[in-house]
């Protein structure tokens, strides 16, 4: 309940934060908190110092680019993006995860950035970032680099970036067609972490698939990237076959634990269907689109 | 008005940074000197002794600390006092003026929505984030805006009740 | 010219509680919100091991914190003899840990501190060194002939048995099963649950040099039994202990115990010589307070082919953790399990019951169970359910043939109780009609031609509330009577203290309303005080949902001696003998001519200024009341779900209760108290465990893994009511606390196995949680015991 003692910076500017990461060993980025201080009152994270980015401005807007990327800010807070109709408007996988981040009190302070920078298995967000191939925008004291989501999180709570940097903004590359998708999450109640997560990203011309992507939740030691069941979604039309097969090659890719949650092979087999029925909902909502 | 008797420490330990907060609370501007540990409950209920706002959990779960952040619900007890610094926190203890109640602490006294209490506040404070955007939501709508307050007393279908008879309240039609 | 009762806010009122101005204000007074000066914050140092010894404690990091004023340990408590207590059940509890700890979170040290924060730091600062011995972690374990001794420090106990206990007909049990046409067998584990009310336990010692009086605030159901079991531990005389208990986030049992925290908080401020708060933090609730079940069944039931239960045993195994701390009738070492089947008419039954010792936190008697009857009604209610499918009988029908009819009461049950009243079947026929019973039966069978999986579930129960007679009922060997105290000012205005101590059930609002009733003084003119051992009259505190059924009888007997003495006084008023005094809400009248006569505040004005010759003067009195019986609400709860097959995820369409508790003083605080039960059942059923892997570890000791349910899961409900006023309760009054989360497990489970039943599966222990429902469901085995928790490595 009780914190450990930090030293406590306030910077207004990312390059203040930026040199405070550089000169500090210890030293953690704060934006939401509402991973990192539950982790801090158990103690089980007690960094030296703690760097609060939320008075940096120009971190918190979200939206499209002229070239149909979409970039969402370090401060987006999840209930923003929650009642975003520019984010339902452009980004349906996105859309549908957010309420089912943590629950609505946490959603207001916790941020989308933070979330996947968080690196936690069980982080919805990294799911949906992995099925979009999504980047994350680094700054360090060199400048910034593109940092691609499925290269980003290097093991649980374990990311690649570099102490002295910060991630400034996640990029989600632009469609050629139209966006479809959903995330589904089994939770035994709101707020609990999913007992399975699945992100399906599907970029649609007709009723033919472009390009896919499916990042799953909770089942793997990190998130994990069904990459061969979202190819085998690539040029289809979504026929009955493809859903099945997709389903049972997205299972395959899930790596689950049997815990208290379930055992892997229940996991595995709400990982198939969810893919499934998502990838039946797409199909019926494009019909309906047509 | 400053306390010209409190007692100070008789020495300071220049190896425990402290930091002067202000907080802008139910309206009013107030200050403490703190460690940047605190977390805003207890800034809120030992240093500016509103214990209205409760702690009930220890994993960010329960949500009796919940308070209103610039307007926005906020988890009090997973928020450094520090971050509070130059903004306005409303609490419980903010919803009534001196004439009235607000149409949510009316609600949960006429619906029956609170039995122990000590969910009460936080509960209430999470309906009027709610109804300060949306005063007129469903029952479905309200079931999810408070899904993140856990009460054990009630079974939640009073207060459902309470906060849609304070939306009916606040849109004039009671 | 009576006054109108609903009106003045008497029976049957649902007038607003008078305790939420101040909850809905944010001006409750709850334990942490009181600050005295001076104040000193406690921590508790918890053992990470579920059975070790303890061989060295090193605290000389923690002192060099500064801000640190005491660490105390075992060592320290067991050289003031405070290392051990007694407990309310006849056995002992270690307040901190000496030779070893016997379950994972047990108190080590106290740390005491000028802020929580410092106490905290020194809680981690603190070095012990553990020896680990093999942990117990279930009942089977603990029998084992070579398992390891975890209670080696009392003297005589050679095994980890706690009791052996029995009751009913071993031998007309045995020849009704001989005779049977068909026997049904179930086996099923009631999951380890904890009340967890919102606000964990805690306490503000304050031991005062100057006057040697211990002041203690304290979260406590029972504030009387803990003054006695401090003065007991404390060697304090009674009269220098004042126990407040003010005002209490919720209890449901778990707040009734001793915990070593309060013990602690005690020394400590004796020691110090300031007062000592300590709060724990929810992990340490869940972690080491009084959990509630963890029992398993063996059930069997003798039938006749047309639907007769001819007899019943039922064999339970109870894990009680590591030392036998409940609060329960001391003659009752298995609560009042053998209330099970009092509302069928079975002419035999026999139960046996043993209790083990675990490495686990202690209890079993909490969370809203009236001594283990949650137990008792979801293991009759689990038997009735497969006894009516194993003869391929309708649910409805079968209870129909068992259920006692309204006009054989008094009936003894098969275990021996007295029922007195009831309307069984007519509340099944409400809650049937009401659910629309047939029509959805009718829907389950189309449902299921395409793939889609709905059940019903029913629960009848009748269950004893209201503990409890002196004859049969004691804790510690004190009679478990209560208590009212009333003084009517000289302006008709009251005072009313009571021996109970509200958690929420509205004690302010609805014990006005007796007063009312019996007085015509209007309930807002009457306040009410609870929870300070000073000032409140003795009383065995409110649990078991016994407040409405013996504190509730006791406000009517005070107020009726009131009464008395102010007909009496009347009669002086209006010049008339005693005999030609009339009495009407409100008012005494002479016979004969109604419009002479004087009210209430009139009799309340003359007791201070003109009373007859040879009367005292003052309007006040007291009444200890010990209940004749217990008080049998009954109640029919029905569940309709559907399963999804593949996610194993099961929704309530609709949850029908239909409750029976008497005369209804607050109809709408009943209606609250059923809807709170009914949650706690959802939660049972649906998600709420605590279970320990084979090292002993805790999971379920935080919000994290211990589930409960938001607004968003937990369903509507629709209630109705059948009033059959309880024929010895001064106004017809029942218990009602408890019931839904007596009798609702049961149709939630029962209505998942409804809709399951027909793919083979016949149990599956609760919790309900998707993936065991989904395993049910592919294999059509019954899923038994605890979730699992294995970790890959």
């Amino acid at each position: 309940m009780y914190p450990s003692r930090f030293n406590y910076e306030a910077p207004t500017t990312l390059d203040e934060a930026i040199a405070i990461l550089s000169a500090n060993d210890d030293a953690k980025v704060l934006a939401g908190g509402q991973s990192l201080i539950p982790m801090m009152k158990l103690r089980f994270a007690n960094p030296a110092t703690l760097v609060d980015i939320n008075n940096i401005p120009g971190l918190d807007t979200h939206g499209a680019d002229a070239d149909g990327s979409y970039r969402i800010g370090a401060l987006c807070r999840h209930a923003h993006l929650e009642k975003s109709t520019t984010l339902a408007d452009h980004q349906p996988l996105l859309a549908s995860c957010a309420p089912l981040v943590a629950d609505p009190i946490v959603r207001t302070r916790g941020t989308f950035v933070g979330s996947v920078c968080h690196a936690d298995p069980q982080g919805d967000w990294a799911s949906c970032m992995v099925a979009l191939n999504g980047s994350i925008t680094a700054v360090g004291p060199t400048g910034s680099r593109s940092i691609p989501v499925k290269e980003f999180v290097s093991g649980p709570f374990t990311t690649v970036l570099a102490k002295d940097e910060i991630a400034t903004e996640a990029v989600i590359p632009p469609a050629t067609g139209t966006r479809f998708g959903s995330y589904l999450k089994l939770e035994r109640r709101v707020g609990d972490f999913a007992t399975a997560g699945v992100a399906v990203a599907l970029d649609m011309t007709g009723q033919t698939v472009n390009a896919a992507g499916i990042g799953l939740t909770g089942v793997g030691a990190q998130t994990v990237d069904a990459a061969d069941a979202a190819a085998a979604l690539t040029g289809s039309s979504l026929e009955s076959n493809v859903i099945e097969h997709v389903a049972n090659l997205a299972a395959e890719a899930a790596t689950p634990r049997s815990d208290h949650r379930g055992s892997a092979a229940y996991k595995k087999h709400v990982v198939a269907t969810f893919v499934a029925r998502i990838l039946e909902n797409a199909k019926r909502s494009e019909l309906q689109v047509a | 008005m400053t306390s010209l008797f409190e007692e100070v420490p008789v020495s300071i330990d220049n190896d425990i940074p402290t930091t002067r907060v202000e907080v802008t609370v139910n309206g009013e501007r107030r200050a403490a000197e703190i460690e940047p540990r605190l977390l805003l409950a207890h800034l809120l209920r030992n240093g500016f002794k509103l214990t209205g706002t409760h702690t009930g959990c220890d994993t960010t779960n329960c949500g009796a600390c919940t308070v209103l952040l610039d307007g926005e619900p906020v988890k009090s007890c997973t928020v450094f006092a520090v971050q509070a610094n130059g903004h306005e926190v409303t609490t419980v203890e903010g919803l009534a003026s001196s004439e009235q109640l607000h149409p949510i602490q009316e609600g949960f006294k006429d619906e029956h929505g609170l039995q122990c209490g000590f969910c009460t506040p936080g509960m209430m404070l999470s309906a009027v984030a709610l109804l300060n955007e949306n005063n007129d939501p469903t029952e479905d709508e309200v079931r999810w805006a408070l899904s993140g307050n856990l009460c054990r007393c009630t079974g939640y279908q009073n207060i459902v009740k309470a906060v849609l008879w304070a939306g009916a309240k606040m849109r004039g039609e009671q | 010219m009576a006054l109108d009762e609903v009106k003045i806010g008497g029976l049957g009122s649902s007038r607003k509680r008078v305790e939420d101005n101040r909850f809905i204000r944010g001006r409750g007074n709850y334990v942490d919100d009181v600050v005295l000066p001076g104040m000193l914050y406690m921590e508790i140092l918890r053992s990470p091991l579920a059975h070790a010894k303890i061989k060295s404690i090193d605290t000389s990091a923690a002192y060099a914190i500064p801000g640190m004023r005491m660490v105390m340990t075992g060592e320290m408590m067991a050289a003031r003899n405070l290392a051990w207590m007694p407990t309310l059940s006849y056995d002992t509890q270690a307040v901190l840990a000496t030779d070893k700890v016997r379950f994972q979170g047990q108190e080590v040290c106290a740390v005491i501190a000028d802020d929580p924060y410092i106490a905290r730091d020194g809680v981690e600062a603190i070095v012990v060194d553990y020896e680990p011995l093999p942990p117990i972690v279930n009942p089977e374990q603990a029998k084992a002939p070579d398992a390891p001794l975890i209670r080696d420090d009392k003297v005589g106990q050679n095994d980890n048995v706690v009791f052996d206990w029995e009751v009913g007909d071993r031998e007309g049990t045995d020849r009704a099963f001989a005779e049977a046409d068909k026997i049904s067998t179930i086996s099923m584990h009631y999951p380890r649950s904890h009340p967890s009310p919102i606000e964990p336990c805690g306490s503000i010692a304050d031991y005062d040099r100057s006057t040697s009086k211990l002041t203690v605030y304290m979260t406590t159901q029972a504030p009387h039994i803990i003054r006695a079991a401090v003065s007991l531990v404390a060697e304090i005389p009674e009269h220098m202990i004042r126990i407040i208990s003010p005002d209490l986030g919720g209890g449901f049992g778990n707040k009734v115990p001793v915990y070593p925290g309060y013990v602690m908080s005690i020394l400590a401020s004796i020691l110090l010589e300031k007062p000592v708060k300590w709060i724990e933090d929810k992990t340490g609730n869940l972690i080491s307070t009084g959990f509630g079940r963890d029992v398993y069944l063996k059930g069997e039931m003798a039938l006749r082919n047309d639907g007769k239960i001819l007899g019943v045993r039922m064999h339970t195994d109870s894990d009680h953790g590591a030392f036998f701390s409940d609060a329960q009738p001391s003659k009752f070492k298995i609560g009042l399990m053998h209330s099970a089947f009092a509302c069928y008419d079975v002419p035999t039954a026999h139960l046996t019951a043993q209790g083990v010792y675990t490495n686990k936190a202690p209890g079993g008697v909490a969370y809203r169970c009236s001594f283990r009857v949650t137990e008792a009604m979801y293991f009759q209610e689990r038997m009735v359910q497969a006894a009516a499918d194993d003869l391929g009988m309708d649910q409805a029908e079968f209870r129909r043939i068992n259920l006692v009819k309204d006009d054989d009461f008094p009936k003894r049950t098969p275990f021996g109780f007295l029922t007195d009243s009831g309307q069984y079947e007519k509340c099944l026929q409400i809650g049937l009609d009401a659910i629309g019973y047939d029509d959805f039966k009718q829907q389950q069978e189309e449902a299921r031609k395409r793939g889609r999986l709905l059940g019903i579930g029913i629960s009848t129960m009748t269950e004893p509330l209201g503990a409890g007679n002196s004859r049969e009922y004691d804790i510690l060997g004190i009679k478990m009577f209560d208590s009212a105290e009333l003084r009517v000012h000289m302006t008709g205005k009251a005072i009313l203290r009571t021996g109970a101590k509200t958690q929420g059930q509205g004690h302010e609002t609805t014990w006005a309303q007796i007063v009312a009733h019996e007085l015509g003084i209007p309930a807002e003119d009457i306040i009410v005080e609870e929870g300070d051992t000073d000032t409140a009259p003795f009383g065995m505190g409110t649990y078991a949902s016994r407040s409405t059924p013996v504190a509730g009888a006791a406000v009517s007997m005070v107020s009726r001696k009131i009464r008395a003495k102010a007909r009496k006084i009347a009669a002086h008023l209006l010049e008339v003998s005693d005999e030609d005094i009339e009495w009407e809400l409100g008012r005494f009248y002479v016979r004969g001519a109604q419009d002479r006569g004087v009210t209430i505040q009139e009799c309340a004005m003359a007791a201070y200024s003109n009373v007859p010759d040879g009367m005292e003067p003052g309007l006040e009195n007291n009444a200890y009341y010990d209940p004749p019986n217990l008080t049998w609400p009954f109640a029919c709860y029905i569940a309709t779900v559907e399963v999804d097959p593949e996610t194993g995820v099961w929704d309530v369409l609709r949850l029908v209760a239909v409750d029976d508790c008497g005369v209804r003083i607050n109809p709408m605080i009943v209606e609250g108290q059923i809807m709170g039960g009914l949650t706690e059942a959802y939660a049972m059923a649906n998600m709420q465990f605590i279970t320990f892997d084979e090292d002993g570890n805790c999971v379920g000791s935080n919000y994290m893994d211990y589930l409960l349910p938001t607004a968003w899961e937990t369903p509507g409900f629709e209630l109705h009511e059948v009033v059959t006023p309880c024929p010895h309760h001064p106004i017809g009054a029942k218990g009602i606390g408890e019931c839904a989360t007596v009798g609702g497990p049961a149709a939630f489970v029962n209505a998942v196995m409804n809709a399951v039943s027909h793919l083979g599966v016949r149990n599956i222990d609760m919790p309900l949680l998707p993936d065991r429902v989904y395993e049910a469901v592919q294999t059509g085995n019954d899923i038994s015991g605890m979730p699992p928790v294995k970790t890959d490595s």
